[in-house]
């Protein structure tokens, strides 16, 4: 009789992959939005046209522009005017330290900020001056001479503090970029840092207290706490994130959450950050696959020479 | 008392107590194969070594899970995938073996309906595969309660909820199957002994009545042919092994199933590292939240087609089609009045009815899962009329077959 198996697993095979095709890829096509990504163009931010002083720009941002009034710059040995709690209380949120600010984000998103704060994290839908809805950071108007040129300078003087882009580790990315909102406790991250090994449990819940306090006048300015970001990479998937950082507003219309004008460089860290997190086993997941893919490949090779060893006295 | 002699060897010390040659030849070399079967009958050997992963990795998974509500979450994804060496591959395996296990069921249980081997003598082969069918769904659903993330909380909640639906209002049922007025802690606990004891003892039960039923009318072949089987095993054991139609389950069948367990390992590992997310939603790495409702609430794709016959009706219809979806199946030894035991492509309009009752199914599989709206809830309803409509015109169909 003709062998009939080729077909039947075709059909098998056929009906199976029509099946996971309509329940996978077709229905969440069909629930969930497609954002494609702008690859990190910020197009709608005009471009820097001057090129910066770092000398002058130093003097801007410790001087005249009064940054360091608000945001910390360790690196350069400057601290924080208040600590985070206190900052939160007075901003809603506490404004980043600038060491790295000059890798992290975009220049033209940098530039943008500066000049206004509101446009470049594209939050005016919170913010209207117009109505009296001030951003909490400043706008800086200028300190006397080109204003363009000013801010350019400033920038200039921020890429010149930060580490490389090589340098970057995906920490420093994530806690400059997304760290002081989002927790993210499998890597022991709270808003106002890491959270250190206590030896005492009271000095364990002193500092959770401070999260607790921090976190307050955080659900004020944000409307809601902003969520843990531990199982992000598994619950939403990397190509959510990344459009999400580029602009949140092209996936959640109307969400409190800022542009953080991340580059597409410290996005990557950011997404390697949070593999780190929720899918930390993801390079011994491939060696391990590809052991076992070959160790079953010589059972299914022993498999059939068994098989064919034993049938052939049966026909 | 029986009479013992002085054990010649292990072998005979065993057999005078455990009668092991005997049950070998029962259990293996003189259970009698028909030869003329595909790689569609090794699904059952299939199934038992899913099975047999489940339980492997489950019993790993046990030794690190806490079933509570506050640290559920948290056993999952960081103590197990994280902090447990080799944690995230028994996850992974778990499920997706939870998930493959369905397919192949539905697998076999088409290649059960094709071939009419629910027939003549084999009912309780198939009434016992039905069982399965049902408890492998409870237990799929209440191991889908444990990670304790947002699709288990709500589909917890949505499931249970059912038995209130309708004009019956059974609103206290369901606070007796929560333990509770919402999911919560006494509901885990229930689900998680439900999924690691329970019912893991009646799917082992259930398995061995269905291999039970399987000795008296033996496997069915793909030619709906009669054999009789001990004048064929006889012609084996006298050594015309090529002119027989049968053949000994060990070595001579257990080798072809193997060989189709090592193919289908190829393909189940390769879901495992590659391509777990179809089995693992994204949606239940949030955890539980009682006052956040996923945008899209859904069953695992394998609930999708009974499913889809609940939500297109009037609540009360969709009930009566919902429960009528749950049990048909069981009846189809009898819903099906041919005398032939023969594959479907012999059988004229039930070839065409086979057919189309598993394009319905995957139809409906499909409507399931998308958001009920416009074109979409028209097809479900249409699929899941042309699903009843298949089953009352079933007896009718096949009650003027001609004998083959």
């Amino acid at each position: 009789m003709k062998n009939k198996e080729p077909l039947i697993l075709v059909v098998v095979v056929a009906f199976t992959l029509l099946t996971y095709w309509l329940v996978e890829p077709f229905a969440h096509s069909q629930m969930h939005k497609h954002v494609e990504s702008e690859n990190f163009a910020y197009a709608d931010l005009p471009e820097l046209t001057k090129t910066g002083n770092v000398a002058n720009g130093k003097a801007l941002v410790t001087g005249a522009a009064a940054c360091t009034g608000c945001h910390s710059i360790d690196k350069e040995g400057m601290p924080a005017a208040m600590d985070a709690v206190a900052a939160a209380q007075s901003y809603g949120v506490n404004p980043p330290d600038l060491s790295n600010a000059g890798v992290v984000f975009d220049a033209k998103f940098l530039a943008d900020l500066i000049k206004n704060p509101a446009h470049a994290l594209n939050v005016e839908h919170k913010f209207d001056a117009s109505k009296g809805k001030m951003h909490p950071m400043v706008a800086f108007y200028g300190a006397g001479g080109d204003l363009d040129q000013e801010v350019a300078d400033m920038v200039a003087y921020l890429q010149s503090i930060a580490v490389t882009e090589e340098e970057l580790t995906p920490k420093v990315a994530y806690e400059t970029a997304c760290g002081r909102c989002h927790a993210v406790s499998y890597e022991k991250w709270t808003q106002i840092g890491t959270k250190p090994k206590a030896k005492f449990e009271k000095d364990s819940l002193a500092f959770d207290i401070k999260v607790l306090e921090y976190q307050e006048p955080l659900v004020k300015y944000m409307g809601k706490l902003p969520p843990d970001l531990s199982m992000y990479i598994r619950s939403r998937g990397e190509h959510y994130i990344s459009t999400f950082m580029e602009n949140p507003q092209n996936q959640l219309p109307g969400t409190a959450m800022p542009r953080v004008g991340v580059t597409a460089h410290s996005a990557e860290k950011v997404i390697e950050y949070l593999e780190d997190a929720g899918d930390t086993k993801r390079h011994e997941r491939e060696s391990v696959g590809r052991n076992v893919m070959w160790y079953i490949l010589i059972f299914a090779i022993f498999a059939l020479l068994w098989k064919k060893s034993v049938w052939r006295e049966l026909h | 008392m029986a009479h013992f002699t002085k054990a010649t060897s292990v072998k005979d010390w065993l057999n005078q107590r455990l009668a092991i040659e005997k049950v070998e030849k029962v259990m293996a070399s003189e259970y009698w194969i028909p030869k003329n079967i595909n790689f569609l009958w090794a699904m059952g050997m299939v199934l038992a070594i899913t099975f047999a992963l489940l339980l492997v990795s489950g019993i790993f998974l046990l030794m690190y899970y806490q079933p509570n509500v506050d640290t559920a979450f948290n056993s999952v994804n960081y103590t197990i995938m994280r902090e447990v060496d080799f944690g995230w591959l028994w996850r992974h395996i778990h499920g997706v073996a939870a998930s493959v296990v369905f397919l192949i069921i539905y697998i076999h249980m088409f290649t059960g309906i094709y071939y009419g081997s629910y027939k003549k003598g084999r009912e309780m082969i198939w009434i016992s595969g039905m069982l399965l069918f049902v408890t492998f769904s409870a237990e799929a659903f209440s191991g889908y309660m444990l990670p304790w993330g947002q699709m288990s909380y709500w589909a917890g909640m949505v499931i249970t909820n059912i038995f209130s639906l309708g004009g019956l209002h059974l609103d206290g049922l369901v606070e007796w199957i929560r333990g509770d007025y919402v999911p919560a802690q006494a509901f885990l606990t229930r689900f998680f002994m439900l999924h690691v004891l329970l019912l893991p003892l009646a799917i082992m039960g259930i398995i061995g009545l269905h291999f039970a039923a399987l000795r008296i009318p033996h496997v069915n072949n793909q030619d709906g042919e009669e054999i009789d089987f001990d004048a064929e095993s006889k012609k084996y054991l006298a050594g015309d092994k090529a002119g027989s139609k049968v053949m000994r389950f060990a070595n001579d069948f257990m080798s072809k199933d193997m060989m189709v367990v090592g193919i289908y390992l190829i393909f189940f590992f390769y879901l495992v590292f590659y391509q777990y997310g179809f089995a693992m939603d994204p949606v239940n790495f949030d955890p539980a939240d009682g006052l956040k409702t996923p945008a899209h609430i859904y069953p695992e794709w394998y609930f999708l087609w009974s499913y889809e016959i609940l939500r297109p009706f009037p609540v009360d219809i969709g009930l009566v089609a919902f429960g009528f979806a749950q049990v048909i199946f069981m009846l189809l030894p009898w819903l099906d009045r041919s005398p032939n035991a023969v594959p479907a492509s012999r059988r004229g309009a039930f070839k065409i009815w086979f057919w189309a009752m598993l394009i319905d199914m995957i139809v409906l599989t499909a409507m399931g899962k998308l958001p009920p709206q416009g074109i979409f809830s028209t097809i479900g309803l249409v699929s899941a009329l042309a699903f009843i409509v298949l089953w009352i015109a079933l007896p009718f169909i096949t009650m003027n077959e001609k004998k083959v």
